[in-house]
Protein backbone atom coordinates (compact mmCIF):
# COMPACT_ATOMS: atom_id res chain seq x y z
CA UNK A 1 0.00 0.00 0.00
CA UNK A 2 2.72 2.38 1.10
CA UNK A 3 5.02 1.34 -1.73
CA UNK A 4 2.19 1.70 -4.21
CA UNK A 5 1.41 5.26 -3.18
CA UNK A 6 5.11 6.19 -3.27
CA UNK A 7 5.36 4.74 -6.77
CA UNK A 8 2.24 6.64 -7.78
CA UNK A 9 3.74 9.86 -6.39
CA UNK A 10 6.92 9.48 -8.42
CA UNK A 11 5.09 8.40 -11.55
CA UNK A 12 2.95 11.51 -11.31
CA UNK A 13 5.70 14.00 -10.59
CA UNK A 14 8.17 12.56 -13.09
CA UNK A 15 5.41 12.88 -15.74
CA UNK A 16 5.89 9.24 -16.58
CA UNK A 17 2.67 8.70 -18.51
CA UNK A 18 3.00 12.00 -20.34
CA UNK A 19 6.48 11.02 -21.51
CA UNK A 20 5.10 7.68 -22.64
CA UNK A 21 2.49 9.49 -24.71
CA UNK A 22 5.11 11.76 -26.20
CA UNK A 23 7.21 8.73 -27.07
CA UNK A 24 4.33 7.39 -29.15
CA UNK A 25 3.90 10.58 -31.17
CA UNK A 26 7.69 10.94 -31.33
CA UNK A 27 7.95 7.49 -32.86
CA UNK A 28 5.35 8.29 -35.49
CA UNK A 29 7.25 11.46 -36.38
CA UNK A 30 9.76 9.21 -38.15
CA UNK A 31 7.29 6.67 -39.50
CA UNK A 32 6.68 6.38 -43.23
CA UNK A 33 3.97 8.84 -44.27
CA UNK A 34 0.82 7.41 -45.81
CA UNK A 35 -0.41 10.59 -47.52
CA UNK A 36 -1.75 9.96 -51.04
CA UNK A 37 -0.91 13.06 -53.06
CA UNK A 38 -4.16 13.06 -54.93
CA UNK A 39 -3.92 14.37 -58.46
CA UNK A 40 -0.59 12.60 -58.99
CA UNK A 41 -1.30 9.51 -56.92
CA UNK A 42 -4.62 7.77 -56.51
CA UNK A 43 -5.88 5.28 -53.96
CA UNK A 44 -6.67 1.81 -55.33
CA UNK A 45 -10.31 1.13 -56.22
CA UNK A 46 -12.47 -1.94 -55.73
CA UNK A 47 -14.46 -3.36 -58.67
CA UNK A 48 -17.47 -2.68 -56.46
CA UNK A 49 -16.71 1.05 -56.38
CA UNK A 50 -19.91 3.07 -56.53
CA UNK A 51 -19.33 6.22 -58.53
CA UNK A 52 -21.10 7.97 -61.39
CA UNK A 53 -24.06 6.09 -62.89
CA UNK A 54 -24.29 4.69 -66.41
CA UNK A 55 -26.95 2.98 -68.54
CA UNK A 56 -25.69 -0.09 -70.42
CA UNK A 57 -26.61 -1.60 -73.80
CA UNK A 58 -26.61 -5.17 -75.06
CA UNK A 59 -23.77 -6.06 -77.45
CA UNK A 60 -26.16 -5.62 -80.39
CA UNK A 61 -26.68 -1.99 -79.43
CA UNK A 62 -30.13 -2.35 -77.91
CA UNK A 63 -30.51 -0.51 -74.61
CA UNK A 64 -31.00 -2.85 -71.67
CA UNK A 65 -33.42 -0.77 -69.64
CA UNK A 66 -37.01 -2.06 -69.88
CA UNK A 67 -38.54 0.70 -67.72
CA UNK A 68 -39.59 -1.67 -64.94
CA UNK A 69 -39.06 1.25 -62.52
CA UNK A 70 -37.64 -0.98 -59.79
CA UNK A 71 -34.72 1.38 -59.38
CA UNK A 72 -37.05 4.34 -59.12
CA UNK A 73 -39.02 2.51 -56.44
CA UNK A 74 -36.02 1.37 -54.44
CA UNK A 75 -34.12 4.66 -54.56
CA UNK A 76 -34.08 5.91 -50.93
CA UNK A 77 -33.25 9.48 -51.99
CA UNK A 78 -35.93 9.63 -54.71
CA UNK A 79 -33.24 10.70 -57.14
CA UNK A 80 -34.47 8.72 -60.16
CA UNK A 81 -37.32 9.84 -62.43
CA UNK A 82 -38.54 7.50 -65.18
CA UNK A 83 -41.17 7.91 -67.88
CA UNK A 84 -41.89 5.17 -70.41
CA UNK A 85 -43.95 4.28 -73.47
CA UNK A 86 -44.44 1.36 -75.81
CA UNK A 87 -42.17 1.33 -78.80
CA UNK A 88 -43.36 0.41 -82.32
CA UNK A 89 -41.99 -3.15 -81.97
CA UNK A 90 -44.18 -3.67 -78.91
CA UNK A 91 -41.43 -3.45 -76.26
CA UNK A 92 -41.49 -1.00 -73.40
CA UNK A 93 -38.67 1.51 -73.22
CA UNK A 94 -37.94 4.66 -71.23
CA UNK A 95 -38.52 8.06 -72.76
CA UNK A 96 -36.99 9.76 -69.79
CA UNK A 97 -34.44 8.49 -67.29
CA UNK A 98 -33.09 11.25 -65.02
CA UNK A 99 -30.81 10.81 -62.04
CA UNK A 100 -30.44 13.85 -59.81
CA UNK A 101 -26.88 13.43 -58.53
CA UNK A 102 -27.39 16.17 -55.98
CA UNK A 103 -29.93 13.88 -54.32
CA UNK A 104 -28.19 10.57 -54.97
CA UNK A 105 -26.44 9.01 -51.97
CA UNK A 106 -24.57 6.39 -54.04
CA UNK A 107 -26.02 3.46 -52.08
CA UNK A 108 -26.06 1.20 -55.13
CA UNK A 109 -29.63 -0.04 -54.57
CA UNK A 110 -30.60 0.86 -58.16
CA UNK A 111 -27.82 -1.34 -59.43
CA UNK A 112 -28.87 -4.19 -57.08
CA UNK A 113 -32.51 -3.96 -58.06
CA UNK A 114 -32.00 -3.90 -61.83
CA UNK A 115 -33.15 -7.20 -63.37
CA UNK A 116 -31.29 -6.58 -66.65
CA UNK A 117 -28.05 -5.03 -65.31
CA UNK A 118 -28.89 -1.81 -67.09
CA UNK A 119 -28.31 0.90 -64.49
CA UNK A 120 -24.85 0.51 -62.99
CA UNK A 121 -22.47 2.59 -60.96
CA UNK A 122 -19.05 3.06 -62.53
CA UNK A 123 -15.68 3.84 -61.03
CA UNK A 124 -15.85 7.46 -62.21
CA UNK A 125 -15.68 9.93 -59.35
CA UNK A 126 -14.00 12.94 -60.95
CA UNK A 127 -16.90 14.94 -62.36
CA UNK A 128 -18.45 18.21 -61.40
CA UNK A 129 -21.25 20.61 -62.15
CA UNK A 130 -20.91 24.35 -62.17
CA UNK A 131 -24.55 25.02 -61.41
CA UNK A 132 -27.22 22.93 -59.78
CA UNK A 133 -28.85 21.68 -62.98
CA UNK A 134 -25.53 20.34 -64.25
CA UNK A 135 -25.77 17.41 -61.90
CA UNK A 136 -29.11 16.15 -63.20
CA UNK A 137 -28.00 13.42 -65.58
CA UNK A 138 -30.44 12.57 -68.37
CA UNK A 139 -30.91 9.38 -70.38
CA UNK A 140 -28.62 10.34 -73.31
CA UNK A 141 -25.86 11.37 -70.87
CA UNK A 142 -26.12 8.12 -68.93
CA UNK A 143 -26.14 6.06 -72.11
CA UNK A 144 -23.08 7.93 -73.35
CA UNK A 145 -21.20 7.11 -70.16
CA UNK A 146 -22.24 3.47 -70.54
CA UNK A 147 -21.00 3.40 -74.13
CA UNK A 148 -17.69 5.02 -73.24
CA UNK A 149 -16.88 2.77 -70.29
CA UNK A 150 -18.63 -0.49 -71.31
CA UNK A 151 -15.38 -2.47 -71.26
CA UNK A 152 -14.52 -1.47 -67.69
CA UNK A 153 -18.12 -1.91 -66.52
CA UNK A 154 -18.33 -5.43 -68.00
CA UNK A 155 -15.01 -6.36 -66.42
CA UNK A 156 -16.08 -5.17 -63.00
CA UNK A 157 -19.41 -7.05 -63.22
CA UNK A 158 -17.56 -10.21 -64.23
CA UNK A 159 -15.09 -9.86 -61.36
CA UNK A 160 -17.90 -9.48 -58.84
CA UNK A 161 -20.28 -12.05 -60.41
CA UNK A 162 -19.17 -15.00 -58.29
CA UNK A 163 -20.03 -13.19 -55.04
CA UNK A 164 -23.60 -12.45 -56.03
CA UNK B 1 32.58 50.14 -40.84
CA UNK B 2 29.08 50.45 -39.44
CA UNK B 3 30.04 53.62 -37.57
CA UNK B 4 31.26 55.40 -40.69
CA UNK B 5 28.18 54.23 -42.56
CA UNK B 6 25.93 55.65 -39.87
CA UNK B 7 27.80 58.97 -39.56
CA UNK B 8 25.99 60.51 -42.51
CA UNK B 9 22.35 59.92 -41.44
CA UNK B 10 23.39 60.83 -37.91
CA UNK B 11 24.57 64.26 -39.05
CA UNK B 12 21.51 64.67 -41.25
CA UNK B 13 18.89 63.91 -38.61
CA UNK B 14 20.64 65.56 -35.67
CA UNK B 15 18.60 65.29 -32.47
CA UNK B 16 16.05 63.00 -34.16
CA UNK B 17 18.73 60.38 -34.74
CA UNK B 18 18.33 58.30 -31.53
CA UNK B 19 14.60 57.96 -32.15
CA UNK B 20 15.07 56.88 -35.77
CA UNK B 21 17.92 54.53 -34.91
CA UNK B 22 15.87 52.88 -32.14
CA UNK B 23 12.95 52.46 -34.53
CA UNK B 24 15.28 50.84 -37.07
CA UNK B 25 16.54 48.45 -34.40
CA UNK B 26 12.97 47.62 -33.34
CA UNK B 27 12.13 46.87 -36.97
CA UNK B 28 15.19 44.66 -37.20
CA UNK B 29 13.79 42.59 -34.33
CA UNK B 30 10.09 42.67 -35.17
CA UNK B 31 10.27 41.96 -38.91
CA UNK B 32 12.23 38.67 -38.60
CA UNK B 33 10.05 37.81 -35.62
CA UNK B 34 6.89 38.15 -37.71
CA UNK B 35 8.50 35.96 -40.35
CA UNK B 36 9.30 33.39 -37.65
CA UNK B 37 5.69 33.53 -36.46
CA UNK B 38 4.46 32.88 -40.00
CA UNK B 39 6.77 29.94 -40.49
CA UNK B 40 6.05 28.61 -37.01
CA UNK B 41 2.46 28.08 -38.16
CA UNK B 42 3.77 26.10 -41.12
CA UNK B 43 6.16 24.09 -38.93
CA UNK B 44 3.29 23.41 -36.55
CA UNK B 45 1.13 21.98 -39.31
CA UNK B 46 4.06 20.03 -40.74
CA UNK B 47 5.20 18.57 -37.42
CA UNK B 48 1.71 17.63 -36.29
CA UNK B 49 1.14 16.18 -39.74
CA UNK B 50 4.30 14.06 -39.46
CA UNK B 51 3.21 12.83 -36.04
CA UNK B 52 -0.13 11.80 -37.57
CA UNK B 53 1.74 9.97 -40.39
CA UNK B 54 0.69 12.68 -42.85
CA UNK B 55 2.85 15.00 -44.90
CA UNK B 56 1.25 18.29 -43.93
CA UNK B 57 0.92 21.27 -46.29
CA UNK B 58 3.06 20.65 -49.37
CA UNK B 59 1.17 22.28 -52.25
CA UNK B 60 1.38 26.08 -52.12
CA UNK B 61 4.68 27.10 -53.61
CA UNK B 62 6.58 30.08 -55.00
CA UNK B 63 6.60 30.40 -58.80
CA UNK B 64 5.51 26.79 -59.25
CA UNK B 65 8.80 25.39 -57.97
CA UNK B 66 7.97 21.86 -56.87
CA UNK B 67 10.53 21.33 -54.09
CA UNK B 68 9.43 24.52 -52.35
CA UNK B 69 6.00 22.90 -51.85
CA UNK B 70 4.33 24.26 -48.71
CA UNK B 71 6.73 27.15 -48.19
CA UNK B 72 4.26 29.73 -49.49
CA UNK B 73 1.47 28.40 -47.26
CA UNK B 74 1.88 31.00 -44.46
CA UNK B 75 1.99 33.80 -47.04
CA UNK B 76 -1.18 32.51 -48.68
CA UNK B 77 -2.90 32.12 -45.30
CA UNK B 78 -1.91 35.63 -44.27
CA UNK B 79 -3.12 37.07 -47.56
CA UNK B 80 -6.42 35.24 -47.21
CA UNK B 81 -7.01 36.61 -43.71
CA UNK B 82 -5.97 40.07 -44.85
CA UNK B 83 -8.60 40.29 -47.58
CA UNK B 84 -11.39 38.72 -45.54
CA UNK B 85 -14.08 40.97 -44.19
CA UNK B 86 -13.69 42.29 -40.65
CA UNK B 87 -17.12 41.96 -39.08
CA UNK B 88 -17.69 44.33 -36.18
CA UNK B 89 -20.79 43.31 -34.19
CA UNK B 90 -23.51 45.97 -34.01
CA UNK B 91 -23.70 46.16 -30.24
CA UNK B 92 -19.95 46.12 -29.70
CA UNK B 93 -17.72 48.89 -28.44
CA UNK B 94 -16.03 49.48 -31.77
CA UNK B 95 -12.85 51.16 -30.59
CA UNK B 96 -12.10 48.61 -27.90
CA UNK B 97 -13.13 45.79 -30.23
CA UNK B 98 -10.43 46.75 -32.71
CA UNK B 99 -7.98 47.74 -29.99
CA UNK B 100 -8.16 44.38 -28.16
CA UNK B 101 -6.10 42.30 -30.63
CA UNK B 102 -3.47 45.03 -30.67
CA UNK B 103 -3.44 44.99 -26.86
CA UNK B 104 -2.83 41.25 -27.01
CA UNK B 105 -0.05 41.51 -29.60
CA UNK B 106 1.72 44.63 -28.30
CA UNK B 107 3.12 43.27 -25.01
CA UNK B 108 4.22 40.03 -26.67
CA UNK B 109 6.33 42.12 -29.07
CA UNK B 110 7.45 44.73 -26.52
CA UNK B 111 8.97 42.00 -24.36
CA UNK B 112 11.58 41.37 -27.05
CA UNK B 113 13.31 44.64 -26.15
CA UNK B 114 15.24 43.02 -23.31
CA UNK B 115 16.00 39.65 -24.90
CA UNK B 116 19.77 39.12 -25.24
CA UNK B 117 20.36 37.44 -28.60
CA UNK B 118 24.09 37.20 -28.03
CA UNK B 119 26.48 38.86 -25.51
CA UNK B 120 26.48 42.13 -27.48
CA UNK B 121 23.13 41.97 -29.22
CA UNK B 122 20.47 43.42 -26.91
CA UNK B 123 18.13 46.25 -27.80
CA UNK B 124 18.00 47.50 -24.23
CA UNK B 125 20.19 45.90 -21.60
CA UNK B 126 18.27 47.01 -18.51
CA UNK B 127 19.00 45.69 -15.05
CA UNK B 128 15.36 44.94 -14.24
CA UNK B 129 14.92 42.87 -17.40
CA UNK B 130 13.17 39.98 -15.69
CA UNK B 131 10.77 42.34 -13.93
CA UNK B 132 10.03 44.07 -17.24
CA UNK B 133 9.30 40.70 -18.82
CA UNK B 134 6.93 39.73 -16.02
CA UNK B 135 5.12 43.04 -16.46
CA UNK B 136 4.87 42.68 -20.23
CA UNK B 137 3.68 39.07 -20.29
CA UNK B 138 1.05 39.97 -17.67
CA UNK B 139 -0.26 42.82 -19.81
CA UNK B 140 -1.30 40.42 -22.57
CA UNK B 141 -4.32 39.39 -20.51
CA UNK B 142 -5.84 42.86 -21.00
CA UNK B 143 -6.28 42.16 -24.70
CA UNK B 144 -8.28 39.07 -23.87
CA UNK B 145 -10.51 40.73 -21.26
CA UNK B 146 -11.13 43.73 -23.50
CA UNK B 147 -11.89 41.46 -26.47
CA UNK B 148 -14.49 39.59 -24.45
CA UNK B 149 -16.10 42.69 -23.07
CA UNK B 150 -16.09 44.73 -26.27
CA UNK B 151 -17.70 41.91 -28.27
CA UNK B 152 -20.95 42.45 -26.33
CA UNK B 153 -21.61 38.73 -26.47
CA UNK B 154 -22.10 36.58 -23.40
CA UNK B 155 -20.13 33.71 -24.93
CA UNK B 156 -17.14 35.89 -25.70
CA UNK B 157 -17.41 37.51 -22.28
CA UNK B 158 -17.52 34.24 -20.37
CA UNK B 159 -14.75 32.87 -22.58
CA UNK B 160 -12.56 35.86 -21.86
CA UNK B 161 -13.11 35.51 -18.11
CA UNK B 162 -12.17 31.87 -18.36
CA UNK B 163 -9.01 32.59 -20.33
CA UNK B 164 -8.09 35.50 -18.09
CA UNK B 165 -8.50 33.41 -14.95
CA UNK B 166 -6.35 30.70 -16.48
CA UNK B 167 -3.59 33.09 -17.51
CA UNK B 168 -3.54 34.91 -14.17
CA UNK B 169 -3.40 31.60 -12.26
CA UNK B 170 -0.47 30.29 -14.23
CA UNK B 171 1.30 33.61 -14.02
CA UNK B 172 1.80 32.95 -10.30
CA UNK B 173 3.47 29.59 -10.85
CA UNK B 174 5.53 31.18 -13.61
CA UNK B 175 6.56 34.05 -11.36
CA UNK B 176 7.68 31.63 -8.65
CA UNK B 177 9.77 29.72 -11.19
CA UNK B 178 11.44 32.98 -12.12
CA UNK B 179 12.10 33.68 -8.44
CA UNK B 180 14.15 30.47 -8.46
CA UNK B 181 16.06 31.69 -11.52
CA UNK B 182 16.88 35.02 -9.99
CA UNK B 183 17.98 33.35 -6.74
CA UNK B 184 20.33 31.11 -8.66
CA UNK B 185 21.69 33.82 -10.95
CA UNK B 186 21.66 36.65 -8.39
CA UNK B 187 20.51 39.06 -11.07
CA UNK B 188 17.43 40.38 -12.85
CA UNK B 189 19.44 41.27 -15.93
CA UNK B 190 18.85 38.67 -18.62
CA UNK B 191 22.38 38.85 -20.01
CA UNK B 192 23.72 38.34 -16.47
CA UNK B 193 21.39 35.35 -16.05
CA UNK B 194 22.88 33.72 -19.12
CA UNK B 195 26.41 34.52 -18.01
CA UNK B 196 25.70 32.96 -14.60
CA UNK B 197 25.05 29.68 -16.40
CA UNK B 198 28.47 29.70 -18.04
CA UNK B 199 30.84 27.23 -16.39
CA UNK B 200 33.02 24.27 -17.18
CA UNK B 201 30.14 21.74 -16.99
CA UNK B 202 28.73 22.76 -20.38
CA UNK B 203 25.07 21.84 -20.81
CA UNK B 204 24.98 20.46 -17.25
CA UNK B 205 25.96 23.83 -15.87
CA UNK B 206 22.78 25.45 -17.11
CA UNK B 207 19.93 26.13 -14.73
CA UNK B 208 17.64 23.38 -16.02
CA UNK B 209 19.51 20.91 -13.82
CA UNK B 210 19.52 22.60 -10.39
CA UNK B 211 16.12 24.15 -11.06
CA UNK B 212 14.63 21.09 -12.76
CA UNK B 213 11.16 21.24 -11.12
CA UNK B 214 11.01 24.95 -11.83
CA UNK B 215 12.07 24.35 -15.43
CA UNK B 216 9.27 21.83 -15.99
CA UNK B 217 6.79 24.04 -14.17
CA UNK B 218 7.82 27.04 -16.23
CA UNK B 219 7.50 25.10 -19.47
CA UNK B 220 4.04 23.74 -18.67
CA UNK B 221 2.85 27.04 -17.19
CA UNK B 222 4.13 28.67 -20.39
CA UNK B 223 1.95 26.36 -22.46
CA UNK B 224 -1.04 27.27 -20.28
CA UNK B 225 -0.11 30.95 -20.34
CA UNK B 226 -0.19 31.08 -24.14
CA UNK B 227 -3.52 29.22 -24.26
CA UNK B 228 -1.95 26.39 -26.21
CA UNK B 229 -3.06 22.75 -26.30
CA UNK B 230 -3.62 20.91 -23.98
CA UNK B 231 -4.75 24.06 -22.14
CA UNK B 232 -6.52 25.61 -25.13
CA UNK B 233 -10.02 25.91 -23.72
CA UNK B 234 -10.21 29.30 -25.44
CA UNK B 235 -10.40 27.75 -28.89
CA UNK B 236 -11.64 24.21 -28.44
CA UNK B 237 -14.15 24.52 -31.27
CA UNK B 238 -15.74 21.16 -30.67
CA UNK B 239 -16.64 21.68 -27.03
CA UNK B 240 -16.35 25.28 -25.93
CA UNK B 241 -16.47 28.86 -27.20
CA UNK B 242 -13.57 31.22 -26.54
CA UNK B 243 -13.12 34.96 -26.23
CA UNK B 244 -12.56 35.49 -29.95
CA UNK B 245 -15.89 34.14 -31.28
CA UNK B 246 -16.89 37.52 -32.68
CA UNK B 247 -13.60 38.17 -34.42
CA UNK B 248 -13.01 37.57 -38.11
CA UNK B 249 -10.51 38.43 -40.81
CA UNK B 250 -7.49 40.45 -39.82
CA UNK B 251 -8.63 41.16 -36.24
CA UNK B 252 -8.73 37.42 -35.67
CA UNK B 253 -5.38 36.99 -37.42
CA UNK B 254 -3.80 39.47 -35.01
CA UNK B 255 -4.98 37.29 -32.12
CA UNK B 256 -3.31 34.24 -33.57
CA UNK B 257 -0.26 36.37 -34.32
CA UNK B 258 -0.23 37.30 -30.62
CA UNK B 259 -0.60 33.67 -29.62
CA UNK B 260 2.27 32.51 -31.78
CA UNK B 261 4.59 35.37 -30.87
CA UNK B 262 3.82 34.71 -27.20
CA UNK B 263 4.75 31.11 -27.88
CA UNK B 264 8.08 32.12 -29.39
CA UNK B 265 8.63 34.51 -26.48
CA UNK B 266 8.02 31.81 -23.87
CA UNK B 267 10.34 29.47 -25.80
CA UNK B 268 12.99 32.17 -25.85
CA UNK B 269 12.63 32.85 -22.14
CA UNK B 270 12.89 29.14 -21.38
CA UNK B 271 16.00 28.98 -23.55
CA UNK B 272 17.57 31.99 -21.86
CA UNK B 273 16.74 31.19 -18.26
CA UNK B 274 17.02 27.43 -18.16
CA UNK B 275 18.87 26.29 -21.26
CA UNK B 276 21.79 28.68 -21.22
CA UNK B 277 20.67 31.24 -23.83
CA UNK B 278 23.38 31.78 -26.40
CA UNK B 279 25.87 29.43 -24.67
CA UNK B 280 27.11 26.38 -26.50
CA UNK B 281 26.72 22.97 -24.83
CA UNK B 282 30.16 21.99 -26.12
CA UNK B 283 33.57 23.05 -24.74
CA UNK B 284 35.09 26.15 -26.32
CA UNK B 285 37.94 24.10 -27.81
CA UNK B 286 35.50 22.56 -30.33
CA UNK B 287 35.79 25.54 -32.65
CA UNK B 288 32.67 26.83 -34.35
CA UNK B 289 30.07 24.71 -32.54
CA UNK B 290 31.90 25.34 -29.26
CA UNK B 291 31.44 29.10 -29.42
CA UNK B 292 28.19 30.52 -28.19
CA UNK B 293 26.09 32.89 -30.29
CA UNK B 294 22.74 33.60 -31.83
CA UNK B 295 22.76 30.27 -33.65
CA UNK B 296 22.68 28.35 -30.39
CA UNK B 297 19.93 30.54 -29.00
CA UNK B 298 17.93 29.99 -32.16
CA UNK B 299 18.43 26.23 -31.95
CA UNK B 300 17.19 26.21 -28.35
CA UNK B 301 14.17 28.39 -29.18
CA UNK B 302 13.36 26.04 -32.06
CA UNK B 303 13.63 23.04 -29.77
CA UNK B 304 11.33 24.47 -27.09
CA UNK B 305 8.82 25.74 -29.68
CA UNK B 306 8.77 22.27 -31.24
CA UNK B 307 8.06 20.87 -27.77
CA UNK B 308 4.94 23.08 -27.70
CA UNK B 309 3.81 21.54 -30.97
CA UNK B 310 4.71 18.06 -29.77
CA UNK B 311 2.48 18.57 -26.72
CA UNK B 312 -0.33 19.64 -28.99
CA UNK B 313 0.05 16.54 -31.13
CA UNK B 314 0.07 14.27 -28.08
CA UNK B 315 -2.18 15.37 -25.26
CA UNK B 316 -5.96 15.58 -25.07
CA UNK B 317 -7.46 18.85 -23.88
CA UNK B 318 -7.75 19.48 -20.13
CA UNK B 319 -11.08 20.07 -18.48
CA UNK B 320 -11.28 23.61 -17.10
CA UNK B 321 -11.43 22.62 -13.41
CA UNK B 322 -8.43 20.33 -13.97
CA UNK B 323 -6.51 23.26 -15.41
CA UNK B 324 -7.22 25.32 -12.31
CA UNK B 325 -6.39 22.43 -10.00
CA UNK B 326 -3.05 21.88 -11.73
CA UNK B 327 -2.16 25.54 -11.50
CA UNK B 328 -3.15 26.21 -7.92
CA UNK B 329 -2.78 22.90 -6.14
CA UNK B 330 0.22 21.40 -7.91
CA UNK B 331 2.44 24.01 -9.53
CA UNK B 332 2.37 26.67 -6.83
CA UNK B 333 3.22 24.21 -4.00
CA UNK B 334 5.91 22.55 -6.12
CA UNK B 335 7.59 25.84 -6.96
CA UNK B 336 7.35 27.07 -3.36
CA UNK B 337 8.91 23.86 -2.05
CA UNK B 338 11.72 24.04 -4.56
CA UNK B 339 12.43 27.66 -3.72
CA UNK B 340 12.89 26.64 -0.07
CA UNK B 341 15.07 23.68 -1.11
CA UNK B 342 17.06 25.98 -3.38
CA UNK B 343 17.54 28.52 -0.59
CA UNK B 344 18.86 25.82 1.71
CA UNK B 345 21.00 24.31 -1.06
CA UNK B 346 22.62 27.64 -1.81
CA UNK B 347 23.84 27.91 1.79
CA UNK B 348 25.82 24.68 1.48
CA UNK B 349 29.10 24.04 -0.36
CA UNK B 350 27.18 21.65 -2.66
CA UNK B 351 25.96 24.65 -4.62
CA UNK B 352 28.35 25.11 -7.53
CA UNK B 353 26.50 27.54 -9.80
CA UNK B 354 27.74 30.87 -8.55
CA UNK B 355 30.87 31.83 -6.84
Amino acid sequence: MMIQSIRKFFNTFLLFELLKGMAVTGRYLFARKITVEYPEEKAPQSPRFRGLHALRRYPNGEERCIACKLCEAVCPALAITIESEQREDGTRRTTRYDIDLTKCIFCGFCEESCPVDSIVETRIYEYHGEKRGDLIYTKPMLLAIGDAYEEQIAQDRAADAKYR
Amino acid sequence: MLDSLLAYPQALLGPLWPVVWTLVKIMLIVAPLMLCVAYLTLWERKLIGYMQIRKGPNRVTFFGIRWLGGWAQPIADGLKLLVKEVIIPTGSNKILFVLAPVMALGPALAAWAVIPFSPELILSNIDAGLLYLMAMTSLGVYGIIIAGWASNSKYAFLGSLRSAAQIVSYEIAMGFSLVGVLMASQSLNLAEIVKAQQNSAGAFGWFWLPLFPLFITYLIAGVAETNRAPFDVAEGESEIVGFHVEYSGMTFAVFSLAEYSAMILISTLTAIMFLGGWLSPFPASWGLIGTGGFGWLFAKIFFVASLFLWFRATFPRYRYDQIMRLGWKVFIPVTLVWIVVLGAWMQTPLWIWWK
